[in-house]
């Protein structure tokens, strides 16, 4: 085979995206710059507000704050501030939704009376659930009361003769098993995600402007009175458009890299393994995806009848490899043999593993490569048929 | 040598083209004629290879474009409706892709885009990316692009249109050039006066027929002095065709 034509059609291709501004940025800029600063952003503002948080004095506006003196006594005592307030109910759900009070605790008249008689005596704490970052000085507040109570109890039984002990017959221990490493993927599960989508970017324009932008200027039919076989002419254009995947590939990894070694991450208890070792692995990972990639959109542009059609229908379909990663995300999908000859799965689980820095099973491994090499070649010889029917000229 | 013998292209119910045979020989410009929708740009298209004929064959040199496509486009150079260019290769990158394509090593397809820029009096703009080409910047390009090769064989598909009357007489020049040379020159052409000033042998074509073929001299003959007139008197006959999409 005379392979003379594709290497012709790839370098000109390659050549002349290098001077679209359009392809370049998409391929440079857009998903290895802003993904990464984008995560990295967002990690930053979590470690930040998280910070905040604990540091900050938890402050609970008190209506009625006489009538339960000891209570908030006890919760002086742990850190807890006061401010006294005067509303009615109306009046504390309108401030805790406004935001002027973050919690507002509201003493019944009978507290004190009910308390005395040995009777459940009734607080009404106020929050606003929807608020993430102010939940957890609610719980806060709520724990210190419920423990309040049961130091009360335990008064009471011991005042009856009881053992306190005895009425507590199940204590809970609880023990975080999530190492440093594996919390760290529930932010960069989002990473593998940006990383596939800004690699499919990389190759989206060359592929559209190779396919139905040639179409569209009228130098398609041209080329195709060349004596080059007229699926090594698509071959050349595919090639191209993975060498452009590839590099969006190994920018986007580098840059996630570099950004996360920026991002105080060890704050959160995380150690991303994103060092030069793991990012290799993760290119690794990636690579045999990009013929598929290729292929696949220069199938779909090769159908459109002109660039801006084209562009539409791309919109819609590069999103469509990257479902599986979505409902992984919600199903808590582990690296499983099956799942290994789905597509971007695959690759999506791997990376998962080679940032948790947990060992990673060859067996996967090779399914995912050598599955994802065949996927990408089937769909290369797709796009030659497709190359060789006459409606390619609309 | 171009040779059409029998050819049939339907596009689902619209037949484009039923049965046109014809030859355009070495050292002579061999005009299509006919009016828009005739069938012109289909029977050009299955010359040059790029559609495949439903009944019918036509050799190039004595190759068949059906039994050896890739061999027929070696001695072909096509000048395809609308000339699109590659907005982001100078005109000379242009030209030296499809020399490249063609199988011409790296000094050869160099030399001839220098000669062909030469030709052509491309210099002023050879260098500069084609984006913003003017209509005849870009004819060139694409004249130079489909010569690159040196191929026995030249095929025009409405080379005039949209050019103004200076481009148009250096495309008349270059053709007749060709011709001097010993080429087989074939272009399509729905304007008259174009085909009087410049060809050797003219085919008529209107509803997918060939309906008249022959010297200027011969068509003339049955019509009327001028080939206006001969042009009108041979489409009257027949009725009106309905227009075949191309």
């Amino acid at each position: 085979m005379n392979l003379r034509g594709i290497w012709a059609v790839f370098r000109k291709e390659f050549r002349e995206n290098l001077r679209d501004r359009r392809t370049l940025l998409s391929a440079v800029v857009f998903g290895p710059i802003l993904g990464p600063v984008l995560v990295a952003g967002l990690v930053q503002f979590g470690i930040s507000h998280a910070e905040e948080q604990s540091d900050e004095d938890i402050t609970v506006a008190v209506m009625h704050a006489e009538r339960a003196p000891n209570l908030l006594a006890y919760l002086t005592a742990r850190g807890v501030d006061f401010e006294k307030v005067s509303f009615d109910e109306v009046g504390a759900r309108q401030a805790v939704a406004a935001q002027t009070h973050k919690i507002i605790l509201d003493i019944p008249e009978d507290f004190g009376v009910r308390l005395q008689e040995g009777q459940p005596a009734p607080v009404v704490l106020f929050s606003d659930g929807s608020r993430g970052f102010d939940r957890r000085g609610v719980g806060r507040v709520r724990a210190l009361i419920s423990q309040y109570g049961i130091e009360i109890a335990q008064l009471r039984f011991l005042a009856r003769g009881i053992d306190p002990i005895s009425v507590l017959p199940i204590s809970v221990q609880e023990i975080d098993v999530s190492t440093p490493s594996s919390r760290s993927v529930l932010v960069l599960n989002m990473m593998t995600y940006l990383v596939l989508l800004s690699m499919l970017f990389g190759g989206l324009y060359l592929a559209i402007d190779a396919t139905a932008g040639e179409r569209e200027r009228g130098s398609l039919e041209v080329l195709l009175t060349s004596p080059v076989p007229r699926e090594h002419l698509i071959y050349g254009k595919i090639y191209a458009a993975a060498a452009y995947m590839l590099i969006s590939l190994v920018l986007t990894v580098v840059m996630f890299s570099v950004s996360m070694s920026f991002v105080g991450l060890e704050q959160l208890g995380i150690t991303a393994n994103l060092g030069a070792g793991a990012a290799t692995k993760l290119v690794a990972c990636c690579a045999p995806l990009i013929i598929f990639g290729a292929a696949y959109l220069s199938i779909v542009s090769g159908f459109a009848k002109s660039y801006r059609e084209a562009q539409t229908y791309l919109g819609l379909v590069i999103t469509i490899p990257t479902l599986p990663l979505m409902f992984a995300g919600m199903l808590g999908l582990q690296a499983k043999l099956g799942l290994m000859f789905v597509p971007f799965l695959s690759q999506h689980l791997l990376m998962t593993t080679v940032v948790r820095a947990e060992p990673i099973e060859p067996t996967f491994v090779a399914v995912s490569v050598v599955s994802t090499v065949i996927y990408g070649v089937l769909l290369m010889y797709v796009a030659g048929r497709l190359y060789r029917r006459e409606a390619l000229l609309g | 040598m171009l040779e059409a013998r029998g050819l049939c292209k339907s596009f689902g119910k619209v037949t484009a083209v039923r049965s046109v045979s014809f030859a355009a020989r070495d050292g002579q410009i061999t005009g299509l004629l006919g009016p828009n929708g005739a069938g012109k740009s289909t029977t050009l298209r299955m010359l040059y290879t790029v559609l495949k004929p439903d009944k019918g064959d036509a050799l190039i040199d004595g190759r068949s474009v059906i039994a050896e496509p890739l061999a027929a486009r070696r001695s072909i150079g096509v000048l395809s409706h609308g000339a699109g260019v590659y907005n982001h290769l100078t005109a000379r990158e242009n030209i030296t892709y499809f020399g490249e394509l063609h199988g011409m090593s790296r000094e050869d397809r160099e030399a001839r885009a220098a000669e062909l820029v030469e030709l052509l009096e491309m210099q002023p703009f050879a260098d500069r990316l084609a984006k913003g080409f003017s209509q005849g910047q870009k004819l060139k390009t694409a004249l130079a692009r489909s010569l690159v090769h040196r191929p026995k064989n030249v095929l025009l598909d409405e080379p005039t249109n949209g050019l103004d009357v200076m481009a148009v007489r250096g495309l008349r020049k270059l053709l007749a050039q060709l011709r001097d040379a010993g080429h087989c020159v074939l272009f399509s052409s729905h304007v008259m006066q174009e085909v009087e000033q410049l060809c050797d042998e003219v085919v008529v074509i209107a509803g997918g027929q060939v309906v008249a073929a022959g010297t200027l001299a011969d068509i003339r003959a049955r019509g009327g002095d001028k080939l206006e007139d001969a042009f009108v008197a041979l489409m009257e006959p027949g009725e009106p065709q309905p227009e075949a999409k191309e």
